[in-house]
């Protein structure tokens, strides 16, 4: 059976490896000796503290700063998946809701609220523009004696994401124009390699060249 | 269960995340990610940089009244849907939810060897194939792409051993000839984004008939 603890472990690994361009076996102990213990203890990103703000007190201003947050942009993802203004605005509230109703679900060991927020915004945009349920993968059983938030991989994770986030911006232009549209759904590949001539190949492995790049921009980092 | 050796390739996890993907494929990834913690902690990554993407987008202008009702919304009641269908047998949830809950409704294809259409449409199709132990499946090319799920039991062709739980990539100019393993009798999720084309099996007028 597959427990959380072991998920927000592989997953913090993951977005190590996915740093990296590559997924690299299981052993755990040498990347929690390597890094975790050498980082300085930081606050959490201000997006998860806002959602978990909202998870266990029911706050209402931090949905409002989540919301003046990701609206606008939630709305930017739906315009460039060719949604009209006011169809994407009609799922931006659906998804805000859908935030504030599931947030019991959120775990920051596992998701940072920005990837979190990604995900319930993809399955909304489906159900709500194809008016079927999207397929979605089972959810994981959690053992009964694990603890809800382990802080450190929390801060872990968050911290991961964070360079992620900060190797992003440092992209060259043309790079980060493949990244976004891998991610934000615009066009599928094929679609791209009409629109450019290129092969799938070529976008395949410029998805995978950018990939690469980010690996050397967190490198650069440490 | 044996160890997953066979996973989802990066784009194809990548897709799946950003919901570019049909629903026959998605069912496919969907139910893979269900039995593979690896790919699972994959599509999870995917999801951080797709949240680290969003976050980069530059802000729309959204209209006034949208935050006013949606914060007004916030304590009307949830509207309760229909839980999601759950894992049952060797089916993953997404399995169940295209079988509509129901066990399947297995039909004939010669040889032993029994299909359930789950869809079928111009994106492509999906179904479960039923192959008897120690049976061959006729040689057949694709007219796309094609995923194979393994969800009980085990088949082997010129690539590779496919176990419980691996899933097999199958692209276009790849003919290949899988056989079932011995013990219990395989049963396979296949998605394709075009129709099969058996070679030397059935002649190809027929296929539209027996909808392979
Ligand atoms: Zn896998």
């Amino acid at each position: 059976m597959l427990t959380q603890e072991c998920i927000s472990n592989v997953l913090t690994l993951s977005v190590a490896a996915l740093l990296q361009g590559r997924v690299s076996g299981m052993n755990l102990a040498s990347y929690k000796g390597a890094d975790v213990t050498d980082r300085l203890p930081r606050p959490l990103s201000q997006q998860t503290t806002w959602l978990l703000d909202v998870r266990d007190n029911r706050n209402r201003a931090a949905f409002a700063q989540l919301f003046d947050f990701y609206a606008p942009r939630l709305k930017g993802m739906l315009l460039r998946a060719g949604l009209q203004s006011g169809q994407a605005e009609d799922v931006v509230q659906e998804v805000m809701l859908a935030i504030w109703r599931k947030a019991d679900q959120f775990d920051p060991a596992r998701a940072q609220a920005s990837a979190w927020i990604y995900r319930i915004a993809r399955n909304r945009q489906i159900d709500m523009i194809r008016l079927e349920n999207r397929p979605l993968p089972d959810e994981l059983v959690a053992a009964e004696e694990e603890s809800i938030d382990d802080a450190a991989q929390v801060l872990a994770l968050d911290q991961e994401g964070t360079q992620l986030r900060a190797a992003l911006i440092r992209l060259a232009p043309e790079q980060r124009t493949v990244i976004e549209q891998a991610y934000m759904g615009e066009l599928s590949h094929s679609e791209i390699t009409a629109q450019t001539g290129l092969p799938l190949g070529t976008i395949k492995s410029r998805i995978r060249l950018a990939l690469d790049r980010l690996r050397h921009d967190l490198r650069d980092l440490r | 269960m044996t160890e997953i050796t066979h996973h989802l390739p990066e784009n194809l996890i990548i897709a799946y995340a950003a919901c570019r993907l049909g629903h026959a494929f998605s069912v496919a990834v969907a139910a893979h990610v269900s039995l593979c913690m690896e790919c699972r902690a994959r599509l999870a990554a995917h999801e951080h940089a797709g949240g680290a993407v969003l976050e980069a987008l530059p802000k729309e202008t959204v209209s006034h009244e949208l935050k006013l009702r949606t914060m007004a919304e916030l304590s009307a009641p949830a509207r309760v849907g229909l839980p999601p269908p759950e894992h049952a047998g060797i089916y993953p949830g997404a399995v169940m939810a295209a079988l509509k809950g129901r066990p399947p409704r297995w039909r004939a294809l010669g040889a032993g060897i029994r299909q359930c259409i789950l869809t079928e449409d111009l994106e492509g199709s999906l179904r479960l194939l039923h192959i008897p132990p120690a049976q061959g499946v006729p040689d057949h090319g694709h007219g796309g792409l094609e995923l194979t799920l393994v969800l009980q039991g085990s088949f082997s062709d010129e690539t590779g051993r496919f176990g419980a739980g691996d899933i097999q990539v199958a692209t276009e100019d790849m003919a290949h000839s899988p056989i079932a393993g011995g013990g219990m009798p395989c049963v396979c999720l296949a998605a394709t984004d075009a129709p099969l084309n058996f070679r030397g099996w059935l002649p190809r007028m027929l296929q539209p008939i027996f909808r392979i």
